[in-house]
């Protein structure tokens, strides 16, 4: 075995190896570049390597830097984590050559796997369901139909030189064929000058499902069950699960089958994938191997019971798989949902800078029977999420001994998970994972683009749930009054008496409450109906509030606005106030002030840097005229003129910080 | 005989309640407003009020005033509490000839106001009137100098609150001026000496009343006003939370509030809020969020002037003045705007036994042609002086630069700070050390090589805490972590400090 390892990597995959590492007592060697010198992972290694400036591909992505920081060090060998140098088949070679060995598997089956076109000749040769297809040139409509007619309605007829969706149809029977065929050939030509198509299975429903393998160097290979994981956007997976809700036993199988099969064609050796397309007739094609450790594979580890980073070490350094596939036994139900640092509400744009507060929810058994909860981070409270990587923050899993269970978990979970600062999607996954679609387990690939077809803004709360809400919230402000009324200095005889009626305030709905104390709570009846809201520990201050109402437990995250509370639960986000009755009458006569009309003006879509403004005082702007670009995330933004127009002012100069929502240009 | 007084008396209250009557009222609420008494509600514990000269009436027989009587003489007066605690307050109704003030109108003010001062209580003045009594002419002009008086009197002996819920126009906004903090609300209230009309008449500059003197041009532009609110409601609210950090008077101790928030709470993450690379900026409210009580800061003049942050929060339960640098506008540097800003709140906090907690994070006065002109070197004075004389418990925390003259001004141990603490990454000299390197070696300049490395060698000696702590310019160098439990010992050991200025009448900050 080894006696030290290096990880190639970062963030929470980097701290996630380093776990295991140091279970199996072996010691680590951390790399970082200088926007990385504070973070967890370097924290958290025996050593700590600097290799180059913050962007990877002078930092993480210098493979002999990493080498050389093997050899400084005394590392016998490199785990990749995912990402960075994980598939670079180059990597392998050079590590092999420094005679330091490579936590993955061989440089052939990277080589074999990293060619799309390759890996599915070899896919096919190996027995793997492939989508079926026609790749060779079709020379008129008839001949369209003929092959339509061997691959089964319906098809997906595609410009060989296409791209961005431009020259695809899909056909459902001779007809659409016919027309499909030609119409894509015609956009084909004029888009592409390039008339060729191709007809394939077009697989409606998709679901994406993945097979989890592990190979050793003597020829042993199992797999361990499948994860689904078709919550995606935009092709980033959102959340991940295993099982699948939609495999039954003989699937499975097959797909298990096929992904060794595949395996063992290349000599796979260490933990690999194989991605999968399923329809909702559960026929599979193969997609692709990954030829690394996924971010997903938290999941399978839950329900097997097993580490796959320590098995990969262990195969690494020679070991034979301590297990046969008779072993693997898929127990209970696991989900995770990845943390982004990104704005849901603001069409998902990444966000950056200091994470003021850092709390996940603690590890271990969770509230419900059976739960598990298991976070995978890779920052600490006081970290900084820089513009140079991936804006995953962390992965939450929660397992159960069914998927119900995982669910529930998982959304208490994620009501517990404090983050601010920076932006985040915990709300957004919170609506996913309590949705009723969810929860019926009918996932596709195109979930998030037909769930939320305009975008993410805040879910709305089931009544009961948020009357459960607006009882914790008059109890919580029942408390602070109470304590608020003991201030020292106060008038003889006259101390201030805290009254049992109140108004809880939402939005500009009044709900008459009776906030009575009891022992370890308060019981509120709010619009006629009694909530024994019970918590013993909190105190005015602490942002998370976890008890029960009624029974139910409910975790709550507590923001104080000074006179009225912000509450995040469940995915919402609500403002309440909890008033007098009379200050809750006064409250209802204030007028609805209209949100400021910013149409004359142009405002940073995101923090960012004005690189130039296009623009002077007094120029007429036609719509669509470029105005300003801002630089973020290392993109240039360009800002364009919404309609014609005549600057007025420029609010912004250039080379400034722009916050978001920060004027730069004033029309008239 | 009884019976007819009383009836009388039911008759006059119930006149006075009704103030001028559902009309006006309904036109009050149309404007977003609440009346005087519907103020007084909200901003007073239920049933605390007691009020007083509800049967005060004008006595001017002018311009058919005679005939137009109303109890109470537009203005509500009295006593109640907040929190239990003991306020004296007046409230304009602007329902009742809008407002204005006439002589027994401001008769009515001086009454609460002598009185608050006599008992030690803090006086809060809801402002809506559109001005003074015309039909009384120069009685009610003497009614305004008879107020002013008061408040010039009340200054530093009682808190004095206003709350601009309306017009507050010419004469009439010199007394809030001299009280210590000035609330608007967003919208329904503005404050000029001279209105639009005047303005257009005289400069012909077209301005509304929002732009010459709302609230947003109050709090962001002239610095006048310390908060803007978006209605009543929360103006009032907030002023009842705003009440609980004030003393009742000079003679009395801040209030003391209990709280579970553990003394000894550790902040880690305070360890990583100095970046790195000294040029770049981090926000100084994340460090007063993290170790003041619950987070609960209430910050004043939050739009304004925002290179320096003033407002209070609690330690351990007790109220404390914090004043600290802001790295995230102008680097932090003090200019005449912020010096005046801090200054003022730094008497406030002295004059009313409020302990001062100042972070320092300074590279020094902001230079330029416009500061010179405009007088900084008075203005940046002013905050000097105010450290220099105050007598109150000073505890200072050096997190990064403290450079130059600005080094003295923020309550350095020079100024009798009491507790001056530095975190490691503090830089206590007089200049950064790269401008110090090109004075001192000036012949190298044209030699990069040779001036980056007595950079360095200037970094090394004066860039860390070392060489002012070895003077005991610093007391000690303290982990970031554990900055609430110590600020909060410091402050506790100084709770019984003594500290007298020489006697004098008194003393002639410079203005």
């Amino acid at each position: 075995m080894f006696s030290k390892i290096l990880i190639a990597n970062r963030g929470e995959i980097a701290c996630r190896v380093i776990k295991t590492a140091r279970r199996m007592g072996i010691k680590t060697v951390a790399v970082y570049s200088e926007a990385d010198a504070g973070a967890l992972h370097v924290q958290m290694a025996d050593e700590a390597v600097a290799i180059g400036p913050a962007p990877s591909a002078q930092s993480y992505l210098v493979a002999d830097r990493i080498i050389q920081a093997c050899l400084e060090t005394g590392a016998e060998a490199v785990h990749p984590g995912y990402g960075f140098l994980s598939e670079k088949a180059a990597f392998c070679e050079a590590l092999k050559a420094a005679g330091i060995a490579f936590i993955g598997p061989d440089v052939h089956a990277i080589g074999a796997m990293g060619d799309k076109i390759e890996s599915k000749k070899l896919a096919k040769a190996a027995g793997v369901s492939t989508v079926p297809g026609y790749l060779g040139v079709i020379k008129d409509d008839e001949e369209a139909v003929r092959i339509a007619h061997d691959i089964g309605y319906p098809v997906m007829i595609k410009a060989s030189a296409g791209g961005g969706g431009k020259g695809m149809r899909v056909a459902w029977d001779d007809a659409q064929t016919r027309e499909g065929f030609r119409s894509a050939s015609n956009e084909a030509r004029s888009s592409f000058a390039d008339d060729r198509v191709f007809i394939e299975k077009y697989v409606t429903e998709p679901r994406h499902i993945e097979i989890q393998v592990m190979a050793d160097a003597f020829g042993n290979c199992v797999y361990l069950g499948e994860r689904e994981c078709s919550i995606q956007r935009r092709h980033q997976k959102v959340i991940e699960e295993a099982p699948s809700p939609f495999l039954d036993e003989a699937t499975r199988k097959a797909m298990g089958e096929q992904a060794v099969a595949l395996a063992q064609a290349v000599q796979y050796r260490s933990a690999g994938t194989v991605e999968f397309i399923v329809d909702k007739d559960r026929n599979f094609y193969f997609l692709e191997m990954n030829t690394r450790l996924q971010v997903e594979h938290p999941v399978t580890e839950m329900i097997t019971g097993l580490d796959l980073v320590e098995l990969m070490i262990r195969v690494a350094a020679g070991e034979k798989l301590p297990l046969t596939q008779a072993d693997v036994k898929l127990t209970g139900w696991a989900l995770e949902a990845r943390v982004y640092a990104e704005e849901p509400t603001r069409n998902f744009l990444p966000s950056i800078g200091r994470v003021t507060r850092y709390r996940p929810p603690s590890e271990g058994p969770g509230a419900q029977e059976g739960s598990i909860v298991r976070v995978d981070t890779g920052i600490h409270e006081g970290g900084e999420i820089s513009m140079f990587y991936d804006p995953m923050i962390a992965k939450l899993i929660t397992y159960g001994p069914d998927r119900a269970t995982a669910i529930t978990a998982m959304g208490d979970a994620l009501d517990r998970f404090q983050i601010r600062g920076v932006g985040h999607n915990i709300s957004f996954l919170a609506a996913l994972v309590e949705s009723r679609r969810f929860g019926e387990g009918r996932l596709t690939t195109n979930f998030i683009a037909e769930e939320f077809p305009d975008g993410f803004h805040g879910r709305e709360l089931p009544a009961e749930g948020l009357t459960r809400l607006l009882a914790m919230a008059a109890s919580i402000h029942r408390s602070r009054v109470e304590r608020d009324a003991t201030i020292s200095g106060q008038m003889a005889g006259h101390h201030r008496v805290v009254p049992a009626t109140w108004v809880v305030r939402c939005g500009r709905d009044n709900h008459p409450a009776e906030i009575v104390a009891v022992e370890d709570g308060h019981d509120v009846t709010l619009d006629g109906r009694t909530y024994a809201v019970r918590n013993s520990d909190w105190h005015p201050g602490q942002s998370l509030w976890a008890g029960r109402v009624d029974g139910h437990a409910l975790a709550v995250q507590v923001d104080g606005t000074g006179i009225g509370y912000r509450l995040f639960h469940g995915g919402a986000e609500l403002e309440v106030q909890v008033l007098t009755a009379r200050a809750a009458e006064f409250a209802a006569l204030m007028p609805i002030k209209a949100k400021p009309d910013m149409s004359k003006f142009l405002l940073s879509p995101m923090p960012g840097l004005l690189v130039t403004v296009a623009v002077a005082v007094g120029d007429e702007v036609k719509a669509g005229q470029e105005l300003a670009v801002v630089e973020a995330m290392k993109m240039e933004n360009i800002l364009r003129a919404e309609s014609d127009g005549k600057v007025k002012k420029i609010a912004a100069q250039k080379g400034t910080s722009l916050a978001v929502d920060q004027i730069i240009i004033e029309f008239e | 005989m009884t019976l007819t007084v009383i009836e009388t008396l039911e008759a006059k209250r119930q006149g006075a309640r009704a103030g001028g009557g559902e009309k006006r009222v309904a036109a009050q609420h149309a404007k977003g407003k609440l009346t005087a008494r519907e103020r007084l509600e909200l901003l007073l514990d239920a049933g605390s009020f007691e009020e007083w000269d509800m049967f005060v009436e004008h006595r001017c027989a002018d311009f058919g005033m005679a005939e137009q009587k109303v109890p109470g003489d537009g203005v509500v007066t009295g006593h109640g509490t907040i929190n239990g605690r003991l306020v004296f307050v007046f409230s304009q109704d602007f329902t009742v000839f809008g407002g204005s003030l006439s002589e027994a109108h401001a008769e009515k003010i001086c009454k609460i106001m002598d009185q608050a001062m006599k008992v030690g209580a803090p006086v809060i003045g809801l402002n809506d009137s559109g001005g003074a009594r015309i039909q009384e002419g120069v009685a009610s002009l003497g009614g305004y100098a008879e107020v002013f008086q008061r408040n010039v009197l009340a200054s530093g002996v009682v808190p004095q609150l206003s709350l601009i819920m309306g017009p507050c126009a010419g004469g009439a906004v010199y007394s809030p001026a001299m009280t210590d903090f000035i609330f608007m609300v967003k919208d329904s209230s503005y404050m000029f000496v001279t209105g639009p009309d005047v303005v257009k008449t005289v400069t012909h500059e077209v301005v509304t009343a929002e732009e010459l003197g709302g609230a947003v041009t109050h709090t962001a532009k002239s610095g006048v006003a310390d908060l803007a609110f978006n209605n009543d409601v929360e103006a009032l609210l907030h002023t009842r939370r705003f009440f609980d950090f004030l003393p009742l008077s000079n003679r009395e101790p801040a209030p003391v509030r209990v709280t579970a928030d553990p003394v000894d709470r550790p902040e880690p993450s305070l360890g990583t809020l100095v970046p790195a690379n000294p040029n770049k900026p981090y926000d100084m409210k994340e460090l007063i969020l993290k170790v003041v009580d619950e987070g609960d800061f209430f910050e004043l003049q939050p739009d304004y002037a925002k290179n320096i942050i003033i407002g209070f929060g609690r330690l351990n339960g007790s109220t404390v003045g914090f004043v600290a640098n802001q790295p995230l506008v102008l680097a932090g540097c003090l200019d005449i705007d912020s010096s005046v800003k801090a200054a003022r709140f730094v008497r406030f906090c002295d004059a009313f036994n409020i302990p001062l907690c100042t972070l320092v994070d300074v590279p020094g006065f902001l230079p330029g042609t416009s500061q010179e002109y405009n007088g900084i070197i008075k203005h940046g004075a002013k905050l000097l002086f105010a450290y220099g004389e105050a007598t109150v418990p000073k505890v200072t925390l050096i997190t990064r630069k403290a450079y130059g003259g600005a080094y003295d001004v923020m309550a350095s141990k020079h100024l009798r700070g009491d507790v001056n603490y530095a975190w490691p990454s503090a830089e206590i000299a007089v200049m950064g050390p790269k401008g110090a390197v090109e004075i001192i070696f000036r012949a190298d300049i044209g030699d990069p090589a040779k001036i980056d490395a007595r950079t360095e060698e200037y970094r090394q000696k004066f860039a860390n805490p070392f060489v002012a702590a070895s003077r005991g310019y610093i007391d000690d160098i303290i982990k970031p972590q554990n900055t609430r439990r110590r600020l909060i010992k410091a402050f506790s050991m100084l709770k019984n400090k003594k500290l007298e200025n020489p006697w004098k009448k008194h003393d002639n900050l410079p203005l």
